[in-house]
């Protein structure tokens, strides 16, 4: 199953792919034969769209580093690249919610700077985000023109924005949905027509829509990929982006893959090999070094026991055992509950069924206090916003969960917390050495490296890791990494989750395969490859 | 480099803000706004402001609002609100004026009498509390209704009349001076060094921050987020209590009308002194600076005879000016 050729795919499956020559207005429903695929992709019309040598630097973090895309009208650009390529990025800065920090774009060859969402709109970009952006108590017509009214003197033209909205409706395919229906009515592929007839209502050029149909059951994915031939059809360019490899095989016309924050692939016809198009997602020319992993004695004891645990609409039927001194990587896209599932079993999560056991005692549902107890400690997958107080000292976050313990009948030992918010501060090689400053001013490994620290002064027993390198640079991922070692070595038992592959490759001794809330696959770290774990979670999640 | 990633120009601001913005500096700023505030009260009051006496009107105008922004400074601490004190203030001084109470504290003592205000206020504090903390109401709402039910109590038993204290050991505690201060101004000073010691130097103090600074983080960390959250409304309902109590020492007499608009003279003061709506930062001696420069205002315009319409306008003027420098801070503090 692992090993399953990805070949096999493209050529099992040839979707109808349209011409992108506008100019040849092609029928919707045509299908040209794929013999001509190569023939529209050197396009001899100018691209619509293009963006040259787009660098983006966030502080601490380089997220776009030269990314190229041209997008002609008419066609269907599938992005790809694994979490942290830099597609969100690149889409912020198409929208307008972000400034490049160099680089070029082009709208008809002619250079164009979007400062604001607005200005986006204004040059025919609408965006359709993941989270669908609809107001649910305003009406279908209201969500359409929300931020556009059509006024007359202040007043609302309501039976002009009605006729406007049962147009858009019906080019999308869906006359019966009446412009008067309250939006939080719809289902959710309802509530996604609303957003694509929004970015049609400002004449759109180009819709970016990120993973469209992540929200979407199968009949409806179909439905959105009639709309997407219908827009296209219409000249309508659309930039999509999706994880499912046999979406991009069925509407997509053009790959462009990013891989950290760079173009890696361009040009690619949508019947690229699944496995040519994962070496070039994966192919790093950063290799990270992983700590050598000693091998957990079989008698090591079971530390951490889940058995059957489900969290209704998110996960269901996870067991799975951690020893002391072992590390067990979840491996999974974003969305296929894998935090969730670290979340439940630290109790920040009330479980639908199943149960969590730390060394032989079964912990509460639903209690952070009694996991804490227990000697659980998680580290958060958002460390900004679930794992740390950003105006407060860097000891009292490394303290947060043992200041209670120092203190003494209610008085704070504020020297012993600093003792041993230094303590941790050398022993992990924090930098800046100084724990009085604000931790917002620390970069993004360092705090991580905070987090970590809470949790060694607290002493765990299992330590649960989010997404533990997320926005930290690759210096300090080696240093975690042999950390997370360090820590199993010395007797904890480590469930970490990441959306980089070979991370938890790298670092677990055993993996387990999370796709749409279920273990797909376990198997022993040095078993499987990235490329297996892909092709699971990817051609998996259609299944 | 690669760990040390904040950039240099990140940093220059930085090092400016602690000056400014750093608590010493806060505090300063209020410091020399109320002594602004008191040279003027001298060029035109004269001999009237600086007055001794006239300073310990100031103070006793001040006491009973300060006691009661302790309890708001840590409400808003930690990222909430409590729109009910003055009603809830109000309640305490009229049950702890009712007959019965009055009775018992004659054959008992007149601490009877201080122990039901103090119990009464911190009930309903604990009432808002538990709704806003397990029954999961904002307490911008929780508290609202507790504004309009305990006002409504309070008329129900008195049935509108003013409650004369007819306890005289009460009065004259109450009303007496210790080393010259009035009794009134030694709580105020007792309860604001109990709130500094509680902010800065327990776990309770703590939690507090933590719980406003990043509500998320601090259930994660294992902190009983809502049991602490309950705790909290209760203490603020704790210091209307206290408030009532000195209330009733100043008045002679409980009222449902006593504390009518207080929440808003408290929260106004508490913002003014450097405490964060959005929470996660509070400062007992900032609550304080700002009940004094409010208290003193008032102080210079009555000498000066003028309007409490002309109050208002200047007080609403202060408000405005403290909460745009503190959104300042606040933006700059919240970009990364």
């Amino acid at each position: 199953m692992v090993d399953a050729d990805p070949d096999e795919a493209p050529t099992q499956r040839h979707e109808p792919r349209h011409g992108v020559d506008t100019d040849a207005a092609p029928d919707p429903h045509e299908t040209t034969p794929p013999a001509s695929a190569p023939e529209p992709r050197t396009s001899p019309t100018p691209p619509m769209l293009r963006m040259e040598g787009i660098v983006k630097h966030f502080p601490g973090a380089k997220a776009l580093d030269g990314v190229d895309l041209d997008v002609v009208a008419g066609e269907v650009h599938c992005l790809l690249g694994q979490n942290g390529a830099g597609k969100s990025t690149l889409i912020k800065v198409l929208s307008g919610a972000h400034q490049p920090t160099a680089g070029r774009i082009l709208i008809d060859d002619a250079e164009v700077s979007i400062a604001h969402p607005v200005a986006a709109l204004g040059h025919g970009i609408a965006t359709m985000y993941q989270e669908l952006d609809v107001v649910d108590g305003l009406t279908v017509a209201e969500n359409i023109f929300l931020g556009h009214e059509l006024a007359s003197a202040g007043f609302t033209q309501r039976r002009e924005v009605a006729r406007r909205t049962r147009e858009l409706m019906a080019r999308l395919g869906h006359p019966e949905i009446s412009p008067h229906r309250e939006v939080g009515q719809l289902p959710a592929a309802g509530k996604q027509l609303v957003s694509m007839a929004r970015a049609l209502s400002h004449d759109a050029r180009v819709i970016i829509m990120d993973e469209p149909s992540a929200v979407l059951d199968a009949g409806e994915v179909e439905n959105l990929f009639r709309v997407v031939r219908e827009l296209t059809a219409q000249g309508v360019a659309i930039v999509y982006i999706s994880h499912r490899m046999e979406e991009i095989r069925a509407i997509g016309d053009r790959i462009t893959v990013l891989k950290d924050g760079r173009t890696v692939g361009r040009d690619l016809p949508a019947d690229t090999p699944t496995r040519e198009l994962i070496s070039l997602m994966t192919g790093r020319d950063v290799e990270y070094a992983f700590p050598e992993r000693p091998g957990v004695p079989a008698d090591a004891p079971v530390v951490l026991d889940v058995e059957d645990l489900s969290l209704a609409g998110s996960f269901s039927g996870v067991s799975l055992q951690v020893r002391a001194g072992e590390v067990v990587g979840l491996a999974g896209l974003v969305g296929s509950g894998r935090s969730e599932i670290l979340e439940t079993i630290y109790g920040a999560r009330r479980q639908t069924t199943g149960t969590v056991t730390v060394s032989g005692k079964r912990l509460r549902p639903g209690s952070v206090p009694t996991a804490v107890a227990a000697g659980v400690g998680l580290c958060p997958e958002e460390r900004k916003s679930q794992g740390l107080v950003l105006d407060e000292a860097v000891y009292r976050n490394i303290t947060l969960s043992t200041f209670a313990r120092t203190a003494r009948g209610g008085w704070l030992d504020e020297a012993a917390e600093r003792r041993d918010a230094q303590q941790q501060a050398e022993a992990l090689d924090l930098r800046p050495r100084g724990v009085d400053r604000a931790i917002r001013t620390l970069s993004g490994g360092n705090q991580q490296k905070a987090v970590l620290a809470r949790w060694l002064v607290h002493g765990c027993d299992v330590l649960l890791l989010d997404e533990p390198t997320r926005g930290v640079d690759v210096g300090a991922r080696s240093e975690l990494y042999a950390l997370v070692r360090q820590l199993a070595d010395a007797g904890t038992a480590v469930l970490v989750v990441s959306s980089e592959i070979p991370e938890v490759l790298g670092l677990a001794d055993r993996v387990h395969v999370v796709s749409d809330g279920r273990v797909v696959h376990q198997a022993p770290a040095q078993d499987i490859d990235e490329h297996g774990v892909l092709d699971l979670v990817m051609e998996g999640s259609a299944a | 480099m690669s760990t040390t990633t904040h950039s240099p120009p990140a940093d220059a601001p930085t090092e400016r803000r602690s000056w400014l913005s750093g608590p010493a500096g806060r505090n300063l700023g209020l410091v020399v706004a109320l002594a602004l505030i008191c040279v003027v009260g001298v060029a035109t009051g004269g001999e009237r402001f600086a007055d001794l006496d006239n300073v310990l009107t100031i103070l006793r105008l001040a006491a009973v609002t300060g006691v009661v922004a302790m309890g708001m400074t840590f409400v808003i601490t930690s990222g909430g609100i409590d729109l009910s004190v003055g009603s809830v203030l109000g309640l305490t001084t009229v049950w702890a004026t009712t007959l019965a109470t009055q009775t018992m504290a004659e054959d008992v003592h007149w601490i009877v009498m201080v122990a039901t205000a103090l119990v009464v206020g911190t009930v309903a504090g604990l009432i808002n509390g538990a709704i806003i903390a397990y029954g999961r109401v904002v307490p911008f709402i929780a508290t609202l209704a507790m504004l309009a039910a305990a006002r409504g109590l309070a008329e129900m038993i008195s049935d509108r009349r003013t409650q004369p204290v007819s306890v005289s050991g009460f009065t004259d505690f109450f009303r007496a001076d210790l080393l010259g201060i009035p009794v009134i101004v030694w709580i105020f000073a007792l309860v604001a060094a109990a709130g500094w010691i509680l902010l800065n130097r327990t776990t309770f103090g703590r939690r507090t921050v933590a719980v406003g600074g990043n509500v998320e983080a601090a259930r994660l960390a294992g902190i009983k987020v809502q049991r602490h959250i309950l705790y909290i409304y209760g203490l603020a309902g704790l210091t209307a209590g206290i408030g009532g109590v000195m209330m009733l020492g100043r008045t002679t007499a409980g009222t449902s009308t006593h504390g009518l608009l207080l929440e808003l003279d408290v929260i106004a003061a508490v913002v003014v002194g450097g405490t964060l709506l959005i929470g996660g930062r509070g400062t007992i001696m900032g609550s304080v600076l700002g009940v004094l420069i409010f208290s003193t205002l008032t102080n210079v315009f009555v000498l000066n005879n003028m309007s409490t319409s002309a109050q208002n306008v200047a007080k609403g003027a202060i408000i405005v000016i403290a909460v745009l420098l503190q959104q300042r801070f606040a933006q700059r503090s919240k970009t990364p």
